[in-house]
């Protein structure tokens, strides 16, 4: 077997629910990872185009992550994250809790960004929910209960936080002025 | 900052005291980053103030950014022909700081200016407040937060207006006449410039523009004036184009010029022409070489990375006897560069940097309205000589916004000499007087014939031997030397014994600084050479009779002009040079320095 | 290709440096970015072992965005740069990066014949299907009908297909990935890096300032329906029905690799002055 067959002998085909604890723990903490680092990438981003006020609060959202991350890092006694299996979000690309690439704008402001969260954090509640029922193993069913309720609280909490925040008017993305070039 | 110097000597003034020596003019940056639309802003305070018949220009400066990042317009408004930046500005409205040390260098501020700016923006950030300028805070995003569905810029726009003694229907007139988006938002935003007009009464320390002695009529000047036109030297230059014949262009995009060839598309296809836009510029030569040979004038616009690339299709050009005009919007060298900023560093590859011994035309517009005539000058010297023109425009010219009087027609389209059908023994390469052959097109019976790089016999058949070489070279050499040329090929200004030369957008700000001089009785004689290449010794000596030292002055590193000048030229006396490159434009005090020090030595 | 590290395995952000990119908020190359540094992770490779070449638009800011060697080259010539570097210093791993109108416009030419001369690189291409840089003009994978002002209505040119050229000059590993992936991105590039040969992997990497109505690649993108073929003819038959949004490995080839790469001395230098020695008048070869 070649290098390249080897490498991709990892795409067989996966179940898609974890099958212990720790492997269900294993996925959490990818899970709070993958989003920490595009919270953050999103923070650089948005600090590029000097939109100050929304790169704070991404970077915020990364610093909370993290600080998710590391919970469960604690918790397992782990010092590095374990491997997970690839394609191990069902039928997502990418993990429910992770922010996607496309739904930043320059000009968004603090509103859209919570949005964005908000979304983020329903659908990872909505993850453990279908893992929890189609769990075997009582451990890892459990886990995914107590996880989903978690991010039920997350779910409110940003609500609340988005209540507070001034809702964008509209025309809020539009520029007057035309891109620039500068090669 | 030379001039500020005496300022700073004396008390921070209040009153209304101009911070250069140019009183009439009033320079104006308004900046910020991220949606303020600060480039829209200073569009539209250029065309309120030419509604208002007043001139101006408008240069953008920007980060690296594609969208969003910090941003400043620059523009400078005067009742007579504005073709340079002053030395500073007397307004700078920020609309927020982010980034703004970036334009430090470009936005030169003084004691005796004004920054407009947004507390809740955060405090003036140190450099500025290091250059002694006052400070006017006002709360520009709670404004137009207060007008639902306006844009922060329209504020900007009115204040800036307002301040620069702009009438309001002018300013009004420009907005209306730029909306497309629908009543509400632009009901919206004339209140935004409403109230940022409103706001200027109480700012002290800008000095409202005053109309030239010859216009009389603040109202009348309001109507649109069919004498004058708003548009960038990319434009004028793409229009001159088509004035002088062009109706096949091949374009490949590239920063600073991609314009030119954005203007030039449609316009082509209204006035019957046709733009292909190649893969690169080895395609976009060989096409317009192509073209031209089918008998149809033809262009293309590039910038130094393309040139590079195109230079062995210009040699083509050359050999062949193939007219075509390359127009160089020079920018930062060498290679990549600084793309969006302005050089004059190309001028030695166009006049030198082809293989064997290859004699093109060379010309350089020298301001934006010039561009005009100069474009279409080339196109005719390109047909009528047979021969590749390579333009000189830059950043500068190219991406600047002018108001300017409707340049003169320039007489005549572009005439080629062709050759008629079944002339008997029809020589495509025949060694005239002139230099000048008949150029049969295709399509013409009796006088076919195949063009070659090659080196060719009269009859156009390749050919290694000495004579046809000498030959040759000598037919294509005379006929760019022997032509005449006219009064075109340089502008002669004033007297002295003393002599500034220069070329391209050097030229505006050369020609202020020797206003003030002149003001001061200091009298230097101006050479702006606008023909660059063939040499033409004989009118430059008759242009600098009676001159013993002559001063060249250029925006590059390595004195390019000047060095070209010695080794084509007999320059009289010891010849001194002013050269620094870009991204920085040349500016009058500088200048003004620079020649009053070289002329007192 | 080294052994995998005797030392602490590394992750995507060894690769990456501390610039950030001036890339639009939303743009795909981000992703893609993140693609790169994570398949370099995968195959292990040390930082300072990897250059990346690239020529100029958007997509070719990416060397500075790694902490790896790079090389921010001119327009179209990223391919005929890494050639030269990598036939000159063959243990380097020598990645290409650009976008559309980069390699297929200027540096079509050189993509042809980087495709036949298979030498070991792997050429990223990110694809928005616009000049980004120059303010959106059509590149060669635009739609003939997509309206801008250099070619109003539209270009009326049939658009580049990549992996089809990629196919017919001779590329050894031909794939297709999509930047709203970048984990499934990783993993492609990834074994294109290990592949021997001439690598091509065009990324479709939506532009949101140009084209933000490439939001829809979102649901255009799909896995390829079938597993990739070592076969050019099948190969060949897929593109025929491949409407640009297939994504996978399409073709693993085993064409050898360049073989005209450095060779290890044979001789001393002072032995080819033998070239040059005129025979003396004592040898037997001087006529009588």
């Amino acid at each position: 077997m070649n290098a390249a067959m080897e490498v991709r002998s990892a795409h067989v085909e996966q179940e898609g629910v974890p099958k212990t604890l720790a492997e269900f723990m294993a996925l959490a903490l990818a899970m709070e990872r993958e989003a920490a680092q595009r919270y953050a990438e999103f923070g650089d981003a948005m600090e590029t185009h000097n939109n100050v006020e929304v790169a704070e609060l991404f970077r915020r959202m990364a610093t909370i992550e993290a600080g998710h991350a590391q919970a469960i890092m604690t918790q397992m006694g782990w010092r590095d994250p374990p491997a997970v299996a690839s394609d191990p979000w069902l039928d997502a690309i990418e993990g429910p809790e992770t922010p996607r690439g496309d739904d930043v704008h320059y000009l968004m402001q603090p509103w859209h960004a919570l949005a964005i969260a908000l979304a983020c954090e329903e659908r990872a509640e909505r993850f453990y929910e279908r893992l929890a029922a189609m769990a075997n193993e009582p451990a890892v069913r459990d886990a995914a209960r107590e996880l989903q309720r978690e991010e039920h609280e997350h779910v409110a909490l940003v609500r609340r936080w988005m209540d507070k925040v001034e809702k964008p008017a509209e025309g809020w993305g539009v520029d007057p002025d035309p891109p620039r070039y500068t090669d | 900052m030379m001039l500020a110097t005496t300022q700073e000597q004396e008390a921070r003034p209040r009153a209304i005291v101009p911070a250069h020596a140019d009183a009439t003019s009033l320079s104006i940056a308004v900046a910020g980053s991220g949606g303020s639309g600060v480039m829209t802003a200073g569009s539209l305070l250029l065309e309120a103030a030419g509604k208002a018949g007043f001139y101006g220009l408008m240069v953008r400066t920007s980060g690296p950014q594609i969208r969003g990042g910090e941003a400043a317009a620059l523009v400078r408004l005067a009742p007579r022909p504005v073709n340079s930046l002053d030395d500073g500005f007397d307004l700078l409205i920020a609309i927020d700081w982010l980034n703004l040390h970036r334009f430090a260098d470009e936005i030169a501020l003084t004691p005796a200016s004004v920054i407009v700016g947004d507390p809740d923006a955060g405090d003036l950030p140190e450099a500025l407040r290091a250059c002694g300028a006052r400070y006017v805070p006002l709360p520009l995003k709670k404004m137009a937060k207060a007008i639902p569905g306006s844009w922060i810029n329209m504020l900007a726009l009115g204040l800036a207006g307002a301040l620069a003694g702009l009438p309001e229907r002018a300013l009004e007139a420009a907005l209306r006449a730029s909306w497309t988006r629908g009543e509400a938002g632009l009901e919206a935003n004339l209140t935004a410039l409403r109230a940022g007009i409103a706001a200027a009464t109480g700012i002290e320390g800008v000095r409202p523009l005053a109309r030239a002695a010859s216009r009389s009529n603040a109202d009348a000047a309001v109507r649109d004036s069919p004498a004058r036109w708003l548009l960038s030297g990319n434009e004028a230059a793409g229009y001159g184009a088509l004035r002088g014949g062009v109706r096949f262009v091949a374009a490949y995009p590239i920063t600073p010029a991609t314009e030119m060839l954005e203007w030039m598309a449609p316009a082509l296809a209204k006035v019957g022409g046709a733009l292909v836009q190649a893969e690169d510029e080895l395609a976009s030569v060989n096409m317009i070489i192509g073209a031209s040979y089918g008998g149809v004038p033809s262009l293309t616009a590039t910038a130094g990375p393309g040139l590079a690339l195109m230079t062995e299709g210009i040699g083509l050009a050359v050999a062949a006897e193939v007219p075509i005009v390359v127009v160089d919007v020079m920018r930062g060298g060498p290679s990549t560069g600084i793309p969006a900023k302005s050089e004059q560093s190309d001028l030695s590859f166009a006049v030198g940097g082809l293989h064997g011994d290859a004699p093109r035309l060379v010309l350089a517009p020298a301001s934006i309205a010039d561009c005009v005539a100069t474009t279409q000058w080339a196109v005719q010297l390109a047909e009528a000589l047979q021969a590749p023109a390579i333009v000189l425009s830059d950043q500068f010219l190219g991406q600047s916004r002018a108001i300017l009087d409707v340049p003169p027609q320039r007489a005549g389209v572009a005439r080629r000499l062709t050759a008629a059908a079944n002339v008997p023994d029809y020589k495509r390469y025949r060694d005239t007087e002139n230099g000048v052959s008949p150029m049969a097109i295709p399509g013409t019976p009796g006088v076919v014939y195949t063009a070659d790089g090659l080196e060719h016999t009269e009859a156009a058949i390749p050919s290694s031997q000495a004579r046809d070489h000498r030959v040759q070279l000598d037919k294509r050499q005379r006929k760019l030397v022997m032509h005449d040329y006219g009064a075109a090929w340089a502008d002669v200004e004033g007297e002295g014994e003393a002599a500034v030369i220069t070329f391209g957008s050097a030229a505006a700000p050369v020609r202020e600084a020797l206003a003030r001089l002149a003001a001061r009785g200091v009298n230097v004689r101006l050479l702006v050479v606008r023909l660059l290449a063939p040499a033409r010794p004989e009118p430059l000596d008759r242009a600098l009779d009676g001159v013993t030292r002559v001063l060249v002055v250029e925006q590059n590193h390595g004195a390019q002009f000047y060095r070209y000048l010695r080794s084509v030229y007999d320059l009289p006396g010891k010849p001194a040079s002013f050269h620094r490159p870009g991204p920085l434009p040349l500016r009058p005090a500088e200048l003004a320095d620079a020649i009053l020090a070289w002329r007192g030595a | 290709m080294n052994d995998v590290a005797v030392c602490a395995p590394r992750t995507a952000q060894t690769y990456k440096s501390s610039y950030k990119p001036i890339w639009c908020p939303g743009c795909g190359d981000y992703s893609v970015l993140s693609s790169v540094t994570k398949a370099l992770a995968k195959v292990n490779v040390a930082p300072e072992e990897v250059v990346v070449v690239s020529g100029i638009g958007c997509s070719s800011r990416i060397p500075a965005y790694t902490n790896c060697y790079g090389f921010h080259g001119v327009h179209g010539r990223a391919l005929a740069a890494a050639t030269g570097l990598k036939v000159a210093r063959p243990e380097l791993t020598v990645l290409v990066a650009g976008g559309d109108g980069d390699g297929y416009s200027i540096g079509g030419n050189h993509f042809l014949h980087a495709c036949r001369r298979n030498v070991d690189l792997t050429y990223i291409v990110m694809d928005n299907h616009v000049y980004g840089m120059t303010k959106g003009q059509p590149s060669p994978t635009t739609e003939p009908d997509w309206d801008s002002k250099l070619a109003p209505g539209g270009t009326g040119m049939r658009v580049f297909h990549p992996l089809v050229i990629a196919l017919a000059a001779g590329a050894n590993f031909i794939a297709r990935a999509f930047s709203g992936d970048p984990n499934g991105t990783a993993e492609i590039i990834a074994q294109a890096i290990l592949h021997p040969g001439f690598s091509f992997v065009e990324i479709l990497s939506p532009c949101v300032t140009f084209r933000p109505e490439q939001r829809e690649w979102k649901e255009l993108a799909r896995p390829a329906p079938v597993a990739p073929t070592t076969d050019a003819a099948r190969a060949a038959r897929r593109l025929m029905s491949d409407d640009g949004f297939n994504i996978g490995v399409l073709f693993e080839g085993d064409r050898p690799t360049y073989a005209h790469g450095r060779t290890s001395p044979r001789c001393e230098l002072a032995d080819l002055e033998n070239d040059f020695v005129l025979a003396g008048v004592d040898t037997e070869e001087v006529p009588a």
